[in-house]
């Protein structure tokens, strides 16, 4: 067994099969004179009806057989075959040089190629790639040269290849492609979209993959790790053809999953929700089957750049956000900047204690005009979807009052301006401070909602900083305490009718899950790539078995107790 | 000569898709028609062109459209525009 390859993880999934490579065969061009130049143009406008026939066959393969979104990426290609402003100054070249067909093509695809390749866009450097795949094909056809054609594989394999082009991706027959490596490329490239489109599982960037692997040798590759195996023994076959099973069986059940609600084994129902950062996250979130997202982080709107965003900039992400949920739950955490999270264009004073200091509401509250400009731009976004509003670190009820009434005034100024605002916005806070957790069931009169946030929860309670690794071992998400201060939280909304979730990374954690449910806890948010792993764990335990148990677990002494029970029992 | 301008709302800006769906919808007609966009002008019937504007959300261009049949070109323009949701005209 030869030492494993790795590259980056672009389509999960593992693949155990021959290596089958995929030669590029070398395009060489040279620059030759013509005696007749006309002649050589119609031998160039010969290769491009040919190039644009094979095209219209796969451009119609794809569209049948994945999807007419991918199909279009042929259509770009095709008119790429068309284009005036390419196809023109090659018959130019011609012409006027006497060069021949192939030279003009280079030269001037190259110019193209090193404009988009120099562009400040990832999406535009990708089309570098479709001028590259399109000038193969032309050249091909010029040169006589048979390009080797992967739809033509007809046994089981994993493809090895220095680099797919969009057109070579299509053409690998699921059926047969088992999955496949590339020495280059990145998680954005078109292969490895389309590698996740066909569920096969892909590697890419691997780098020496080309040089390492023959036809024919066994390979194994991890997509969930990125992970490469040649030549593995036949202990090393057996573990992954497990891990293989074990995969394909609990991808077939989260599938199941997806659109379903989540619903414990004795048919209790809890929200399971996605943390996001920008509007970007979205198609995570509804990709994962999340029913709500449960904690908008917006500071990072206001992260990266050099002046404070605008009301309408911020208005336009709030609506997209709610509009891309379509009515489901959507909290948004007002900002929460300050202690770890800088802004350079808001010069704050140093602070002995950033953690303990002026951040989130305390922040906002002393600069009115800054957390008003937010609070208008979620308040005129609340016609677009279902919007709640949580504030950051309240410790006291008069710092949720304070922040409550800006955001009445500033309704009431925008309905006065006849601007529509939703009349059934929540309002509620994150729980992260232990006075706050100790005075839930005063709080719970007041607010809509409680969404615990663990990770400043844990730290505050055991008073010491996460980021400092000599008291790391005090990071404790099971220590009974924190469970405790949990339950008084989630006990003191249920007492006045209102829902408790939480928001911090001890959501998403199979050990935290069945605690929590047993505990009450009426909505999960996670990151969205948790969400069905979390809603199929939920599916298999019991929520009133749980809530048997949270008498003994809360009366344990230690975090370590906790979790070697829990393990017991779920 | 026509001349129109546009405020690209797409929020992808203008992507292959859609850009590929203007440049195919106009290469029938006769006219020439440019895509004006930051002090640079190019070719509307050509792919290349349009996408190495690089154009984003947000951004205002100017379409022109001169020769015999002008007004059936910016027609389809402004339908295209609209039904690939590029921009609303």
């Amino acid at each position: 067994m030869t030492s494993p390859l790795s590259g980056i993880a672009a389509s999960t999934g593992i693949a155990i099969a021959k290596a089958f490579r995929l030669e590029n065969p070398e395009l060489t061009v040279e620059q030759q004179q013509v005696g007749n130049p006309a002649e050589e143009i119609a031998r160039f406008d010969a290769a491009v009806a040919q190039a644009a026939a094979e095209l219209e066959v796969i451009q119609q393969k794809t569209s049948q057989q994945i999807s007419d979104k991918e199909a279009a990426i042929f259509g770009a290609h095709l008119l790429v075959l068309s284009d005036p402003e390419l196809i023109g100054p090659i018959k130019e070249r011609i012409s006027a040089d006497s060069v021949n067909a192939e030279f003009a093509l280079q030269e001037t695809s190259d110019m193209f190629i090193t404009m988009f390749e120099a562009m400040d866009n990832e999406y535009m450097k990708e089309r570098a790639a479709d001028i590259k795949d399109v000038r193969k094909r032309l050249l091909s056809h010029l040169l006589g040269v048979k390009i080797q054609d992967p739809s033509m594989i007809d046994e089981e394999v994993i493809v090895i290849a220095e680099d797919l082009t969009p057109s070579d991706t299509v053409q690998l027959n699921a059926q047969f492609v088992k999955g496949f490596i590339t020495d280059i490329g990145g998680r954005t490239s078109h292969s490895a979209i389309l590698a996740r489109t066909l569920e096969i599982p892909a590697v890419v960037g691997a780098q020496n993959a080309m040089a390492t692997i023959r036809n024919g040798q066994m390979v194994i590759i991890d997509g969930l790790e990125g992970k490469i195996i040649v030549d593995p023994d036949a202990a090393t076959i057996e573990q992954f053809e497990q891990e293989k099973s074990a995969y394909d069986a609990q991808k077939a059940e989260w599938a199941k999953l997806k659109d379903e609600p989540t619903i414990s084994a004795d048919g209790q129902h809890v929200e399971l929700a996605a943390n996001i950062g920008t509007p970007k996250d979205l198609a995570g979130v509804l990709e994962h089957g999340a029913e709500g997202i449960g904690l908008y982080r917006t500071e990072f709107l206001y992260m990266g750049r050099d002046t404070f965003p605008t009301e309408d900039e911020q208005f336009d992400a709030y609506a997209k956000v709610l509009k891309g949920m379509d009515g489901k739950p959507t909290v948004v955490r007002t900002l929460d900047i300050g202690g770890d999270k800088e802004l350079t264009y808001l010069d704050l004073p140093k602070e002995l204690n950033p953690f303990l200091g002026l951040r989130a509401i305390r922040l906002c509250l002393e600069m009115p005009e800054l957390f008003r400009t937010q609070l208008r731009a979620l308040l005129r976004a609340s016609v677009h979807g279902n919007l709640k509003i949580m504030f950051p670190m309240i410790a006291t009820l008069e710092e949720f009052r304070q922040g409550k009434a800006m955001l009445a005034e500033e309704k009431a100024k925008l309905s006065d301006a006849g601007i529509p605002v939703s009349d059934s916005i929540e309002v509620g806070i994150m729980v992260e401070i232990p006075s706050t957790a100790v005075m839930a069931d005063v709080f719970a009169k007041e607010v809509d909602f409680f969404s615990i946030g663990t990770n400043d929860l844990i730290q505050y309670t055991m008073a010491a900083d996460r980021m400092n690794e000599r008291v790391s071992y005090l990071y404790q998400p099971f220590n009974p305490a924190i469970l405790r201060l949990v339950k008084m939280v989630i006990d003191a909304a249920h007492k006045e009718g209102k829902w408790a979730g939480m928001c911090g990374e001890m959501a998403g954690d199979d050990i935290a899950i069945p605690i929590l449910l047993g505990l009450g806890l009426d909505e999960f948010s996670m990151s969205a790539s948790s969400v069905l792993k979390a809603r199929a764990q939920i599916s298999h335990l019991s929520k009133q078995q749980m809530a048997s148990h949270t008498g003994h677990i809360l009366a344990l002494s230690s975090s370590q107790e906790v979790e070697a029970y829990v393990k017991g029992i779920s | 000569m026509i001349e129109k301008q546009y405020t690209i709302t797409d929020e992808a800006g203008i992507h292959a898709r859609p850009a590929s769906a203007l440049v195919g919808s106009i290469s029938k007609f006769q006219s020439d028609i440019t895509l004006g966009f930051n002090g640079k002008q190019v070719n509307l019937k050509s792919i290349l062109g349009v996408m190495s504007l690089g154009i984003a959300s947000g951004s205002t261009v100017t379409i022109a459209a001169d020769g015999t049949d002008e007004e059936e070109a910016m027609a389809k323009i402004d339908e295209v525009l609209k039904a690939e949701g590029i921009s609303n005209p």
